[in-house]
């Protein structure tokens, strides 16, 4: 047991944080709504190399495994970075694995570098010709998805922010056409749902990394809050009504974190318990995240229900992110159905398998 | 970042695993449901027999010097097999706190027979008109020589009736502020002038009153400074939160699921089907294993040297109110029958998740009630400002 990060992994955080601090202020989420997408922050990811990094290095990138991106997926999530990181790198990912994607990847990793191009993955698979809702897919210039029995990927112009339905949490999503563009067919019938399956594995991963950056960021803001507003001629955070809640709250955001961190592990050490460690952080990480703002923003008293307050920012995105997948209790049946698959005590909840 | 429990842990575990399966008989089970004494004497000297209960120790007192990852997993396959060890839990928490502040005297006299699985130690720290705030304690420890003369009551003395001795805190200053004038004996239960009386709980385990009646106890019993208490507290609950198992919601789940899959509903319909039941199988399953996390992250700090003060509070925050609510919400996915004790026949699991239910509303109250805990989380973690 090791929780403490690798010398590289903390050395790429640090340079991450230090551009998303500067860069990604809130003043900067604030201006990229209703579309949900800065194209300078993209373009300032791209160059930190970290929207490429899980591409393999003869590809320039840097052969990240889930955890590495993961890691970075949490301060990216902490500033509401209005640019689709988790969604770029969980198709990366995919390509690198499927035989018919070499091409596409080495094709993506020239445009990225060279145009800050935007790679997304359909959540769910496509209804009569269309992929409903998908993330980031305002903007992605690559959609890959599952219509029928193929997994495919579409090169093809993206819509843009204009074409956003007005939504909760400014997310920059759109509907897309299953038969747009250039359609390569990546894996067909099993194997396309079995690659499907592993890829909405990763997204679920880094996105509870994402949530569990939002979460400890809307904790931070809540506690800095609390700390500074007196009523009663004391700081409220010496209420116990509003301290105790927070220290509920900080308890479950390590949980989130340790908790996707060990799904994200366990895929790059290939353990079979990646899947339903996956299904479990996101569900854990969605629900956390939504906590965090909500009380947060709760301690703000009046001010956390005005705009001018960045809570809100916060308890917008918490909900969209955790609506992304699907709703509530199909992700629930899902990991109940992969925790009945396996047998014995090597299922959750035991050190050791 | 490594998640591996480690070779060491593994090989220990199947060790444990097969000790308790081999020592831990439904005869035994049945008798710790029975009598409520969580604590048997033949499986606690088996387990003195093996070192175990020296497994953490360094090898100048008997010890096998494991690491954490080895005492995780003993930990944890002692509570998945159910075994009954509250009595080596009280006892090795004293009998490190005499390692660290004992005289060489208490040391020699009572650290072997412990380690062999013969003594056991009862706290007595809790009195009637002090719980949480311990440190208000009035049990009176007067000087009279040698001797220490001891009068007061104490309560929740769990164990004391099988103990041969008992940590106790008492007042010996009276006239300074209440953590400057306490000082720990730790006090043969022969002594005349005690007497013990049992206290029933709705989780079946019993505790116990005791009541002191000017108990003569000689100095070299004293643990400490003479009004140097708050210390040698301060030492034992460091060991009290570092010695954490909590693995009683994954055999819940287990058992709930084996009810799952054999319960038929009013068609005939296996209920491991119906949605519900899944459900509460998935949230269950996801508490357990930030449970579980949470425990090993207080561990982790704990084998690098460090004190897990706030992530020892978070840990026991998290899993004992997830206990508790995973408990109450697996009976309401039963139904009626869910409330048919282990007495019943035809109790689901055995009456095991009945029992859970009751169980676990004391988790939140000893060891720190989940209000002292969140407090030790706004303060030192959080660093909110404190609550006078
Ligand atoms: C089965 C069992 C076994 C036990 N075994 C032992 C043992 O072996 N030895 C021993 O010494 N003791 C033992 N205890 C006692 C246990 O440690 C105490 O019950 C516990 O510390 C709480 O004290 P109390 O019961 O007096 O409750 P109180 O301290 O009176 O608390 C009552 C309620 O008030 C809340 N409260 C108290 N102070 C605060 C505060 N500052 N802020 C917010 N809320 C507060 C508490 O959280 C609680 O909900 C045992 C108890 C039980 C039930």
């Amino acid at each position: 047991m090791d929780l403490d990060l690798g010398e590289d992994q903390q050395a790429i955080r640090d340079a991450v944080g230090g551009f998303l601090e500067k860069e990604v202020t809130p003043e900067r989420v604030r201006d990229a709504e209703p579309g949900g997408f800065d194209a300078e922050v993209w373009r300032g990811l791209v160059d930190l190399g970290v929207a490429g990094m899980g591409l393999a290095e003869s590809r320039g990138g840097m052969d990240g495994g889930l955890l590495d991106l993961a890691l970075i997926a949490e301060p990216i999530g902490a500033h509401l970075t209005p640019a689709p990181f988790v969604e770029t790198a969980t198709v990366l990912r995919l390509l690198e694995r499927v035989d018919a994607g070499a091409a596409l990847a080495d094709r993506f990793a020239e445009t990225l570098a060279s145009d800050a191009s935007v790679a997304t993955l359909a959540l769910r698979p496509a209804r009569s010709g269309t992929f409903r809702l998908v993330p980031a897919g305002a903007v992605a210039d690559l959609v890959v998805g599952l219509d029928g029995d193929d997994l495919v990927a579409l090169d093809a112009a993206p819509p843009g922010v204009g074409s956003v339905p007005s939504n909760l949490g400014a997310a920059p999503v759109s509907d897309r056409d299953a038969n747009a563009g250039e359609r390569t067919v990546l894996e067909s019938g099993d194997a396309a749902r079995t690659a499907f399956t592993a890829a909405l594995d990763d997204w679920r991963v880094l996105t509870a990394g994402w949530l569990s950056g939002l979460a400890d960021r809307a904790l931070a803001i809540g506690v800095e809050y609390a700390t500074s507003r007196e009523q009663f001629g004391v700081p409220i955070g010496s209420f116990q009504a509003v301290s105790h809640r927070l220290a509920d709250v900080s308890t479950e955001v390590e949980g989130a974190r340790l908790l996707y961190r060990e799904a994200a592990w366990s895929a790059d050490e290939g353990l079979p318990r990646m899947g339903v460690l996956a299904g479990a952080a996101y569900l854990f990480a969605s629900e956390t995240a939504q906590k965090s703002a909500e009380e947060s923003l709760h301690f703000h008293g009046g001010y956390g229900f005005t705009l001018e307050y960045d809570i809100q920012l916060f308890f917008r995105r918490a909900k969209t992110v955790a609506l992304a997948l699907d709703a509530q209790t199909p992700l629930l049946h899902d990991l109940a159905g992969r925790i009945l698959q396996g047998s014995g005590r090597d299922l959750i909840g035991v050190g050791g398998g | 970042m490594d998640f591996n429990t480690g070779e060491r842990g593994e090989l220990f575990r199947r060790e444990v695993r097969e000790f308790f399966a081999e020592h831990l008989t439904d005869e035994v089970r049945q008798r710790v449901r029975e009598t409520g004494t969580v604590h048997d004497w033949k499986l606690h000297r088996a387990l003195g027999e093996k070192g175990w209960l020296a497994a953490s120790w360094p090898v100048e007192y008997g010890g096998q010097e494991r690491e954490a990852s080895e005492m995780a997993a003993f930990y944890e396959e002692a509570a998945l097999a159910g075994a009954p060890f509250d009595g080596l839990l009280t006892t090795l928490i004293i009998a490190n706190t005499i390692r660290h502040v004992g005289s060489d005297e208490q040391k020699r006299e009572i650290i072997p027979p412990i380690l062999r699985g013969e003594v056991l130690v009862a706290l007595g720290y809790s009195e009637p008109g002090s719980g949480s705030d311990v440190a208000s304690v009035r049990m009176r420890a007067v000087r009279d020589g040698d001797e220490w003369v001891i009068d007061g009551e104490k309560v929740f003395t769990t164990l004391a009736h099988e103990s041969q001795y008992v940590i106790l805190l008492t007042r010996t200053d009276p006239e300074v502020s209440k953590h400057a004038g306490l000082t720990m004996f730790l006090v043969p239960l022969d002594l005349p002038g005690i007497e013990i009386r049992p206290i029933h709980t709705l989780g079946g385990e019993r505790t116990n009153s005791t009541f002191y009646a000017g108990v003569r106890v000689h100095d070299r019993w004293r643990v400490g400074e003479v009004n140097g208490g708050w210390d040698v507290m301060g030492v034992a609950l460091t060991f009290e939160r570092t010695v954490t198992g909590g693995k009683e919601t994954v055999r819940l789940l287990e058992r709930f699921v084996e009810w799952a899959r054999e319960a038929t509903d009013a068609d005939g319909r296996p209920r491991l089907e119906e949605a519900p039941v899944r459900e509460a199988i998935a949230r269950t399953a996801i508490r357990n294993e930030v449970s579980y996390l949470l425990a090993q992250r207080a561990n982790w700090v704990a084998a690098s040297g460090g004190l897990p003060g706030v992530e020892g509070s978070q840990s026991r925050l998290f899993y004992t109110t997830r206990f508790q609510r995973t408990a109450s919400e697996l009976m309401d996915v039963i139904g009626p029958e869910a409330v048919l004790d282990h007495n019943a026949e035809g109790a689901p699991a055995s009456g095991h998740i009945e029992h859970a239910h009751r169980h676990s509303q004391v988790g939140t109250i000893y060891g720190g009630t989940s209000e002292i805990q969140r407090g030790i989380i706004a303060r030192r973690g959080l660093k909110l400002p404190s609550a006078r």
